[in-house]
């Protein structure tokens, strides 16, 4: 990350090592970071070569975890149906939050604009859920009512397998667009103004400055904004839990809800680490290859 | 595969800004500004609109909302959601609104949710600041080494370490307490560490300096002088902190099932679990939503507008 920072010129005729002070000062984040970040995370990897339940402790097995991984269905499902989740997600969110960022930035700098477009990042992604849950219902939720009222047929967003997955994906872009579009726009606070101003004294158009200009420019952040946010869709958990579980017939399984189910409906932490481990590797892999074509560490500005 | 999807779908969305750019032709109102404003509108209103729903179902009477399920205002209005999910309502009361008659304990939760998003808090900004400044302002062998450690925890998605965690809390003893709730969350998170550093990077070394001159330690230094001067960062990253705290659900479902441990998120979700497929209580479940959203959102009107101005530098930087 950031290149060595703070190898200024040091205060004369100090013997500088600060070691001691230092320890003190990170000692109780070490203590957090080594028992509930670095210890679980090479135990869980230990898990998914055992068969660990839930109450007692595990036997050494071999891959055989990942060999019944490799050959499980419900779990290549739960890829896919995550797969779907994250694309739809993303794909809307990104798009509406570019358009929401830019919008901000040509219209106003009202902070109360932005803070009521930030709101639904406040909220639980449990109570957000539920309302959405309650505003979809197939008989009396507003949503299917106003369907109704202009003359089309109602959905069961939900109840369908068709369009459950979707439906969770969009109730979640409502809670992240704002969030979204608030990092883009300090992004764009950071485009130099005159570049807009010169385009403009060149006759250039507002779409043309947006893609001219806006949008290279942005490229870094985007790119940063992008990883966060899809490595954060994978972890999609909440929303599925209250609302649908998983059904109607697996649409909406997802990974980290079979995660879940294996290790605390199932008993089997061993087979969950197993999948875990798989999740992580996968979404290492998707930063590393998004940050490389998105070339985020090289910036227009510079 | 984004980019290119970013780049077909975002004409319809983008060439509404069309107004003038410069700030002098700002005045003259376009067709372009007028439509990117009902654009921004639009956008407000969808954003709005739940928040007023869940409101007005809360205060409807439960049998009422499936005769006039359109209806803008609440039907037939009651404070009877909020009290079933209190436990003030009577069995019969709620019986006669359509209400759930289970008892449910919602001042316990929400204690609960207080306690463990503050206690949270609290441990984490400090915990993870001190950290910072350990690695943002000091000397020693094997800080960069350390701090890269601190920041692959980053990319690790929590579920892979809480499973593991969940075995410790239960071998810690932990399970069903506020204790075991709150510990994993307590003393730092990799993003509070980047977070602060990043913005102790930033201040002037000659302030440090001086005060070093004038005899000032470490100690002094981080929190009679850095701390004070951080005032706005810490307020975004309290807030954030908060936020997550107060609305994390896997874990409390983890660890926190028991009443006594129970978080207003869990509490929720098992609320949502025993209300009946026919005839669910619309207005408890939103009335306990409501319940649920209005702590952050208050701590939100008194601490926004710095918390948004903010926001850039927490996300990306």
């Amino acid at each position: 990350m950031a290149a060595a920072p703070g190898t200024a010129p040091r205060t004369r005729g100090r013997p500088r090592s600060d070691l001691r002070i230092a320890l003190l000062f990170i000692a109780p984040a070490s203590v957090g970071y080594v028992a509930f970040y670095l210890m679980p995370a090479l135990r869980g990897l230990w898990f998914s070569f055992t068969d660990q339940n839930l109450i007692g402790t595990g036997d050494f097995i071999g891959t055989a975890n990942y060999e019944r991984m490799f050959g499980d269905d419900l779990f290549w499902n739960a890829l896919w149906v995550t797969v779907q989740y994250v694309l739809i997600n993303i794909g809307v969110q990104m798009v509406l939050a570019i358009a929401v960022a830019v919008l901000l930035h040509r219209l106003t700098r009202s902070v109360v604009i932005r803070g009521i477009v930030l709101l639904p990042y406040l909220v639980a992604n449990v109570v957000v859920a539920l309302v959405w849950f309650w505003m979809s219902d197939y008989s009396i939720g507003i949503v299917n009512v106003v369907l109704e009222e202009i003359g089309l047929d109602r959905v069961a967003f939900f109840g369908n397998p068709a369009t459950a997955i979707a439906t969770i994906a969009l109730i979640n872009v409502w809670r992240f667009l704002g969030y979204t579009a608030l990092l883009l726009f300090a992004g764009l606070q950071m485009i130099p103004q005159q570049y807009y101003e010169a385009a403009a004294l060149d006759g250039a158009s507002e779409w043309r400055m947006f893609w001219r200009i806006t949008l290279p420019l942005l490229r870094p952040v985007l790119a940063l904004v992008l990883v966060i946010s899809v490595v954060g869709s994978f972890q999609i958990f909440d929303t599925v839990a209250v609302t649908t579980e998983g059904g109607p017939v697996n649409a909406t399984r997802v990974i980290y809800y079979y995660i879940y189910q294996q290790a605390f409906e199932r008993f089997d932490l061993g087979y969950a680490s197993a999948i875990a481990v798989f999740l992580v590797v996968l979404l290492a892999g998707i930063a590393y290859f998004q940050l490389k074509i998105m070339r985020s560490d090289r910036s227009d500005l510079a | 595969m984004s980019t290119t999807h970013l780049v077909d779908v975002e004409p319809t969305s983008s060439d509404r800004p069309n107004g003038e750019p410069t700030p002098r032709a700002r005045r003259r109102p376009s067709w372009g500004r007028v439509l990117a404003w009902a654009v921004l509108i639009a956008v407000m209103i969808v954003t709005l609109f739940p928040f007023y729903w869940m409101l007005r179902t809360a205060l409807s009477n439960n049998n009422a909302l499936y005769a006039d399920p359109g209806s803008l205002l609440p039907v037939d209005p009651t404070w009877g959601g909020f009290r079933r999910v209190f436990g003030l309502a009577s069995a019969e009361e709620a019986a006669a609104e359509g209400g759930t008659t289970g008892s449910i304990h919602f001042w316990l939760y929400l204690r609960n949710s207080v306690i463990v998003a503050t206690v949270i808090t609290a441990g984490q900004v400090l915990f993870s600041s001190m950290a910072a400044y350990a690695f943002a302002r000091l000397h020693w062998k094997g800080r960069d080494t350390v701090f890269f450690l601190f920041l692959t925890a980053l990319m690790i998605p929590p579920i892979f370490v809480q499973l593991p965690n969940f075995i410790l809390i239960r071998d810690l003893g932990l399970l069903n307490t506020l204790a075991g709730v709150i510990l994993p969350f307590f003393f730092m998170t990799p993003f509070a560490v980047f977070f602060m550093r990043q913005f102790l990077l930033g201040i002037p070394r000659e302030i440090e300096e001086a005060a070093m001159i004038d005899g000032a330690g470490h100690g002094r230094i981080f929190f009679g002088v850095l701390l004070p001067m951080s005032s706005t960062p810490l307020v975004t990253l309290s807030l954030l902190t908060y936020i997550t705290a107060w609305g994390e659900y896997f874990w409390p479902l983890l660890v926190g099932r028991a009443d006594e441990a129970r978080v207003l998120t869990v509490a929720l979700g098992v609320f949502r679990a025993q209300t009946p497929q026919t005839g669910p209580d619309w207005a408890g479940l939103m009335a306990g939503a409501l319940i649920a959203a209005l702590p952050v959102l208050i701590l939100f009107v008194v601490f926004g507008r710095r918390f948004v101005q903010n926001l850039g530098y927490s996300g990306i930087k």
